[in-house]
């Protein structure tokens, strides 16, 4: 970029336009419907799942507090429900970034769809 | 000459060479704003540990460890899994759908004038807030660890003016980096750390946890106190300590996904899928360095042990005096330095999010509806709002001076992001009726709820005595009227409650016409801000 100042308005690449009609067809669209479902498959349980599992954390260590106190392998209960959370997390985590793989895959047809449509970029 | 100075001195020069190398990377709106989202998914996920892991959480939660046990241990178990919020939930919708700041999502089919202006609000009180509670603590810290040397007032300038130069010149590319070095270094110390204190224990697990199981100290009255510290209930105790415990996890579950400095990290990045990665590096460095805090925090405890740290610059020194114990001053230099950068790093990054709000949403499109006057206005106010937010919060750290009671500040940044943030954007994402009054009335009642009832918490309503002067004394003498430290548990229901009704009572025909865009836009990254080529 030789002359920045100038140039700002050239460097922000285009972005892709559509109307009100197109955005709705898109929308409704079988391939769009078919990703906003198996993208809530996963998400929502992995969601509840994820809240319910951290908040009994606080939870019985709150209102449990002698019964996590149970020695177990040289820790306790509390400790060792607590340092799960991090392995749960992370499973969680892993598992998303597998499955969002196939998010991709099915966004991709929509967008190669749509640019198209437009005549392509 | 103190080997703890030299080695600030090498941090800020190292981190100096990156803000001219990055002033050279920073001219547009987008080079500034986003480092021309080509920062790569490993380095966004280095840079968003590096903004996040704070001071608060180097020292402030080692040093609960080693004083209450395990309760401190469920800070950090939080401080992951919220992350989890902000991967399935929030970056990629935002990724896909903004621009510079949280508030283009909702801007998208919302009134943009009214919700920006909430919006923007909303976000300079987070970022201020954690800023202020930031600068007084690295002003505190840095006298601690350099001894006389230095005075507050001068750490405080100093840590301010260079927070002011990385943004001013260097913006977000210079911010990144910055935050780069400084989680590396952090991730470095605290293994080492760690290395350190299993060594110490001959590697074996059950020795560790056997010192853990009776830690030795004097209590306020002087009797010598042994006590479990991995059994819980040390910190939160009846009647309220379970309630507590829960409205923090709330608060930290949802508000770290609303928190401005961490959301505009992912407006750095190429696209949505290189954001979902950047959010699982982040997690593995900030979950394996939480894990660590069992080392540091516990270590502390059972190592140097309460008495000495309380007798030794009190429990945010903890982690620092436990490198000491154990390998000496030059250690001790090392990991001082390595707390030095982690409020640095911290400090830039919110900045950087409170002038791009300032900048983005008030000014260009608030006060001049969408449009610069001339090229470069955007980036130019954005700088100059850098160098008065850091002067402001300076001046502010100043007045406060070292000993004000501002621990609760933290927790009032995540309420806000929890309460007022995070539920307006799941629901413009999410919720096809929602529309802007909903949006200012849940950001309006979000915000006040989180201040308010910080106000009449134990944080702000408490009776001294009277040795407790000045600003370390709470600002209302008389019983808490609301029991609890953090009001998550109430404020992030009553953000909800109001956007949802100020939704219900209002009809607004285009939020309505335009969520199918915004649906296919978050959900696809059709139209998304691209990269800009160099």
């Amino acid at each position: 970029m030789g002359n920045p100042a100038r140039n700002i308005a050239v460097a922000e690449p285009k972005q892709f336009e559509a109307s009100k009609p197109e955005w709705n067809q898109i929308a409704e669209s079988q391939e769009f419907q078919d990703l906003m479902a198996t993208k809530k498959t996963f998400i929502i349980p992995a969601f509840i799942f994820f809240v319910v599992y951290y908040f009994a954390l606080p939870v019985l260590v709150g209102y449990a507090p002698a019964f996590m106190s149970t020695k177990v392998m040289g820790v306790n209960l509390a400790y060792l429900f607590a340092l799960s959370q991090f392995f749960v997390a992370w499973v969680i985590a892993g598992l998303y970034v597998r499955v969002a793989n196939e998010f991709d895959r099915l966004a991709k047809d929509i967008l190669e769809k749509a640019e198209n449509g437009k005549g392509g970029e | 000459m103190n080997i703890s100075l030299v080695m600030f001195l090498v941090f800020i020069a190292v981190t100096l060479g990156i803000t001219y190398w990055a002033s050279k990377r920073s001219a547009g709106a987008s080079a500034y704003f986003a480092a021309s989202r080509q920062i790569k998914g490993w380095q966004n996920g280095i840079a968003v540990a590096g903004d996040y892991m704070s001071a608060a959480s180097f020292l402030g939660i080692a040093g609960i460890i080693a004083f209450q046990g395990y309760d401190g241990f469920m800070f950090s178990v939080g401080w992951l899994v919220a992350y989890l919020t902000v991967l399935l939930v929030i970056a990629e919708p935002l990724r896909n759908a903004g621009k510079y700041t949280m508030a283009d999502v909702l801007a998208y089919r919302l009134k943009p004038r009214p919700v920006r202006a909430m919006a923007s609000l909303s976000t300079l009180t987070v970022s201020t807030f954690y800023m202020i509670a930031q600068m007084v603590g690295a002003g505190a810290l840095v006298k601690l660890l350099l001894g006389s040397m230095v005075t507050y007032n001068q750490s405080v300038i100093a840590v301010g003016v260079l927070m002011i130069v990385y943004v001013v010149f260097g913006g977000m590319l210079a911010t990144t980096w910055v935050q780069i070095v400084k989680a590396v270094l952090l991730m470095a110390g605290t293994v080492l750390l760690s290395i350190l204190v299993m060594a110490h224990f001959h590697f074996r697990f059950a020795e560790f946890f056997g010192a853990i199981g009776s830690v030795t100290y004097h209590d306020a009255k002087g009797a010598v106190v042994v006590k479990d510290f991995l059994t819980p209930g040390l910190r939160y105790k009846p009647p309220y300590g379970a309630l507590d415990l829960i409205s923090l996890g709330l608060a930290l579950i949802f508000g770290t996904a609303g928190l401005p400095h961490i959301l505009v990290r992912f407006y750095t990045v190429p696209d949505a899928k290189t954001a979902r990665h950047s959010v699982v590096w982040a997690m593995v460095l900030i979950g394996s360095f939480y894990i660590m805090t069992t080392f540091l925090g516990f270590g502390a405890a059972t190592i140097v042990g309460p008495d000495y740290i309380k007798g030794h610059g009190g429990t945010n020194m903890s982690a620092p005096l436990l490198a000491q114990a154990l390998a000496g001053n030059i250690f001790f230099a090392f990991i001082s330095s390595i707390a030095f950068a982690t409020i640095l790093a911290v400090v830039a990054g919110l900045t950087i999010s409170a002038t791009t709000s300032f900048s983005h949403d008030f000014w260009t499109n608030v006060i001049h509806s969408g449009s610069e006057r001339k090229p470069g206005e955007e980036v130019l106010v954005a700088r100059i709002s850098a160098f008065v937010v850091g002067a402001v919060a300076i001046a502010i750290a100043i007045v406060l001076g070292p000993t004000a009671n501002v621990a609760f500040l933290v927790a009032l940044a995540f309420a806000v992001a929890a309460s007022a943030n995070l539920p307006v954007i799941v629901l413009s994402i999410f919720w096809r009726r929602f529309n802007t009054v909903g949006a200012v009335t849940g950001l309006a009642v979000g915000l006040l709820a989180s201040i308010g009832l910080i106000l009449i918490s134990p944080s702000l309503m408490a009776v001294d005595p009277p040795t407790v002067t000045g600003t370390a004394r709470h600002l209302i003498q008389a019983k808490a009227i609301f029991p609890l430290e953090n009001p998550g548990i109430l404020s992030i229901p009553l953000g909800f409650i109001g956007a949802i009704i100020g939704t219900l009572v209002s009809h607004e025909p285009t939020a309505l016409e335009k969520y199918n865009e915004l649906l296919v836009r978050s959900n696809t990254g059709l139209g998304a801000e691209k990269a800009v080529a160099h």
